[in-house]
């Protein structure tokens, strides 16, 4: 895989830059010169090699492209290595892709300025990026065979990895590794017009995974195994807050195979030779907690109160905060009767369930620090580990591997489960590996849920039924709230997809507000978001106003995307409604969304029916404006996986809490969607010139609200909460 | 006291007490790690392996109870196994860590309903929780495996007008149907 010129060898000692960097870091001060990407990899040995960070070359010419994100069921991967083998002009055959180690500086996101996989935004992010970097590599080839053959490099091509000449003389990669390593790279070479692009946009860009994804080969931090490693799970707390009071080991320690037994700042760690073992110690340990500090509160009481706030009955001291309004906000809330629309929704926790539980594997030498694992947010992950072992974030090397899914879970702001994998190598110490494994139990129960949400929305219309006036309430918690990373204003997070609508771009009169009550349940982002709440109580509510405007939904929508001057969002539905054609199966009832969110729209159309009282979804045409699509058949995979990813949610997801005890805790109480409910999504990409948007996140978000729709239109039912199918029915 | 097992045609001795699951003394002692842990309650199918053709949930089956028994897991199966081309061809993994169970479960079933319906599929595959939702890829694999005709092909759509042609050509502005 390291080809002659791969830099990314040890250097021992630290450097004086090092010093400076770390000086900056311990003293919490930015230096003069210091980036906080310095900062971020100070004590880091990654340095890049000829053809630069992204690129490394074999002896033979194939092709390994770095990725700065990780691949855990995207198909970014695919993606990513298309952009540079495009520009390169590789044999695309011959192309593979490894992750890259951790280095904020070299990778980056520049969307978060940490290395970070999220936000949908692994193409988006690195299309400049990567177009520059094949495009930069493949320059150096050039040169260095029109100095080898004395020609101009004017006259020289490049087509599948092989440079030529006019005059017949031709060379791979691989024979020319060596000069083309000494030219200097260009500083802003050349790139390919798109409407010359051979390899981008064609059904060629398939996954490089799927073969070793089916056959067991594929290695994920679950797979890792390592000479005279434990294995670790951790008893934590019942509630959210709780901490270690005591605990009795003696009939952990009598467990064969057990190795230690040991308290560690998130619950009690029980280390044995393998995972079996160590489950049957924590089985046989007692521990009392100390719940001094814990949410103590139901669900159903935290729902009563984010309704409460809304209604204007939340405590006094609670702030406020406007977003996209206009206009005089009193006439928001004026105005009685036929023209007046009022309702509102609630949005449960949700857990993210990924497959593949949470788990780690970690080795702590001294100040050194080894990671092994499905690393989402690898910036992140290095600071933890280094404020536990007092280190330099540049210190803790990361080898990032598959993952098993994430929707989100991955990155977290403190590392949960990274930091609790560190904690208990920290203490076993002398650089014996660890690998931590979480049980379905333990990652169900962990918390880093959706937060649950609650939306208050109050229109008037106008004589033609368009929305007048328009006002809106939301009430979570904070997701963004001890977030190392600036943020201003109100939190995105919360309001993204109502914030920035159409429909209120087209309402003359906007009150829109955000609260963000306090919480004990530790929250996060869920796959797309702020839109798996926003998308539908927008689009919920828009079938609703053309419901009691009597017209048509779709048009309804065209008007006031003509209003909002939304084109992108009108060609996608327009694409989404004509796909569909004249009438849904027999039976189905149709039902329409459009949703934008990561910087793409995406429109469905939903056929349902109802089946012992539940729905059922049958085809789903999508249409999804994500500008160039690099690999149109990952953008329609991730059209399918999304689509039933935010319809598991939308169906059965439900995480509640009972005096502050979550009640699920394996997929027999957290029903998730399976084969036999599945829908069969259709996908229809709006051609467009534009550079690449987001594709992982959103499809998710649009399928719950185009379902809503169509029992609207089946039974006149509006849904004012989620899931549709309540727990024990 | 050691335990003999026949796993993948070789009879094998392990040292785990008789009550251990399978997938634990898959993964942990014999480091076939291709059988993956989701849930260790039969709920998900990840850890879905062959015993005696059938598939079953390794998580929830003590070794005890295989004395005799042939047991197969993923990394039988070899690489070029139909379903596994199948999956290969469609593209359908995603995250891929519920795929071997997944390939498991999808090869007994053809292995005894040689031209499944999708009821049947419906049957043998409802055990199998995939959370990147690769269902309709795993239907028209098992389809396509099973040499049976996969979902039509749905037509390209056409451009809007305020783009430029080639570049929508190259933006990959191609139609997509179920499983294709």
């Amino acid at each position: 895989m390291n080809g002659p010129f791969e830099k990314l060898g040890r250097q021992e000692g630290v450097s004086r830059r090092d010093l400076v960097v770390g000086a900056a870091l311990v003293g919490g001060a930015l230096l003069v010169g210091c980036s906080p990407a310095d900062l971020m990899s100070a004590g880091s040995k990654v340095e890049p090699g000829a053809f630069g960070p992204f690129i490394q070359f074999d002896p033979d010419g194939a092709v390994t492209v770095l990725s700065k994100h990780i691949e855990f069921g995207q198909g970014n991967h695919a993606g990513l290595a298309a952009i540079v083998a495009e520009e390169l002009d590789a044999d695309w055959s011959r192309v593979k892709v490894v992750h890259a180690p951790a280095n904020a500086k070299l990778y980056g996101n520049s969307t978060a300025g940490i290395q970070l996989t999220g936000g949908s935004s692994a193409i988006s992010n690195s299309w400049e990026q990567l177009r520059k970097a094949g495009a930069g590599a493949r320059a150096m080839f050039v040169q260095a065979a029109a100095t080898r053959w004395n020609v101009p490099a004017g006259e020289i091509t490049v087509k599948d990895g092989m440079v030529g000449h006019a005059s017949g003389k031709s060379a791979g990669f691989g024979e020319l590794i060596a000069d083309a390593a000494k030219v200097a790279p260009p500083e802003n070479p050349t790139l390919k017009d798109p409407k010359t692009f051979t390899l981008i946009g064609t059904d060629r860009v398939r996954r490089k995974d799927s073969l070793v994804k089916s056959t067991g080969a594929a290695r994920y931090t679950q797979d890792v195994q390592l000479p005279n490693m434990l294995v670790a799970v951790v008893a934590h707390a019942p509630r959210f807050g709780a901490t270690v009071k005591s605990f009795n080991a003696d009939e952990a320690r009598k467990v064969a195979g057990v190795a230690d037994v040991f308290q560690i700042p998130t619950g009690v760690a029980v280390v044995a030779d393998t995972t079996y073992a160590a489950r049957m110690g924590r089985e046989a340990l007692k521990v009392e907690w100390d719940e001094g500090k814990v949410e103590t509160r139901s669900s159903a009481t935290i729902a009563q109160q984010w309704r409460d706030i809304a209604a204007g009955k939340g405590p006094a001291d609670l702030k406020w905060e406007a977003f996209d309004s206009k206009g005089d906000a009193a006439a928001a809330s004026a105005g009685k009767g036929p023209a007046v629309f009022e309702t509102t929704y609630d949005f449960p926790y949700l857990a993210h369930a990924t497959m593949e539980p949470m788990n780690c594997v970690a080795i702590v030498d001294g100040s050194k620090v080894k990671l092994i694992h499905g690393s989402q947010a690898q910036t992140l992950d290095q600071m933890n580990a280094a404020k536990i072992v007092k280190t330099l974030p540049g210190s803790v090397e990361i080898e990032t591997l598959f993952a098993g899914g994430s929707f989100g879970r991955r990155a977290n702001f403190p590392s949960d489960y990274v930091a609790e994998c560190v904690a208990i190598a920290h203490k076993v110490s002398g650089g014996r590996p660890v690998k931590l494994v979480w049980t379905r139990e333990d990652d169900m129960q962990a918390g880093f849920f959706r937060p649950l949400v609650h939306h208050a929305v109050r229109v008037t219309l106008d004589k033609d039924g368009y929305p007048a006036t328009w006002r809106h309430r939301i009430v979570t918690q904070s997701i963004m709230k001890g977030s190392p990373m600036p943020m201003k204003g109100p939190d995105q997070t919360a309001i993204e997809g109502t914030a920035g609508s159409p429909y209120l771009k087209a309402t003359p009169v906007v009150d829109a507000q955000l609260a963000l009550p306090e919480g004990g349940v530790p929250v996060l982002w869920w796959r797309s978001v702020g839109a798996t709440h926003t998308a539908f109580v927008m689009e919920h509510t828009i079938d609703q106003l053309a419901l009691k405007a009597g017209k048509d939904p779709v048009d309804y929508r065209r008007a006031l995307y003509a209003k909002a001057g939304a084109q992108r969002h009108l060609a996608a539905l327009n694409l989404a409604v004509e796909k569909a054609g004249p009438a849904p199966a027999a039976g189905f009832t149709r039902g329409v969304a459009v949703h934008e969110s990561f910087g793409s729209v995406v429109a469905q159309v939903a056929e349902v029916r109802v089946v012992d009282g539940h729905p059922r979804v049958g085809r789903v045409v999508t249409a999804i404006d994500c500008g160039v699509a690099v690999s149109p058949d990952q953008v329609a995979a991730q059209m399918e996986g999304g689509t039933c990813f935010g319809l598991s949610a939308a169906l059965y997801g439900e995480i509640t809490l009972t005096d502050g005890k979550v009640d699920q805790s394996n997929f027999d109480t957290y029903r998730v969607l399976r084969i036999n409910e599945a829908p069969t999504v259709e996908t229809y990409i709006v051609p467009s010139g534009n550079p690449p948007s987001g594709v992982g996140e959103p499809g998710t978000p649009v399928i719950a609200p185009a379902v809503a729709n169509a029992l609207l239109a089946l039974s006149r039912t509006p849904t004012t909460r989620l899931p549709f199918v309540q727990a024990g029915t | 006291m050691a335990s003999m097992l026949d796993i993948n045609g070789k009879t094998v001795s392990v040292k785990a007490a008789p009550e251990t699951p399978l997938l634990w003394v898959l993964r942990d002692e014999l480091g076939l790690t291709g059988t993956k842990f989701g849930c260790g309650m039969a709920q998900c199918g990840a850890c879905t392996v062959h015993v005696n053709g059938d598939p079953v949930r390794s998580c929830v089956t003590p070794i005890a109870a295989l004395a005799g028994a042939k047991i197969a897991t993923i990394e039988s199966l070899g690489g070029t196994h139909p379903v596994q081309q199948a999956w290969v061809k469609h593209d359908v993994p995603q995250c891929g860590y519920c795929q071997s169970g997944q390939i498991m479960s999808a090869a007994a079933l053809l292995a005894q309903t040689k031209a499944p319906s999708d009821e049947d599929i419906d049957n043998a595959m409802s055990g199998n929780i995939c959370r990147c939702g690769t269902y309709q890829r795993i239907r028209a694999a098992i389809k396509d495996a099973a040499g049976l005709t996969g979902a039509p092909v749905v037509a390209a759509p056409v451009a809007s007008n305020d783009v430029d042609d080639e570049i929508a050509a190259a933006s990959g502005s191609t139609g997509r149907g179920a499983g294709q």
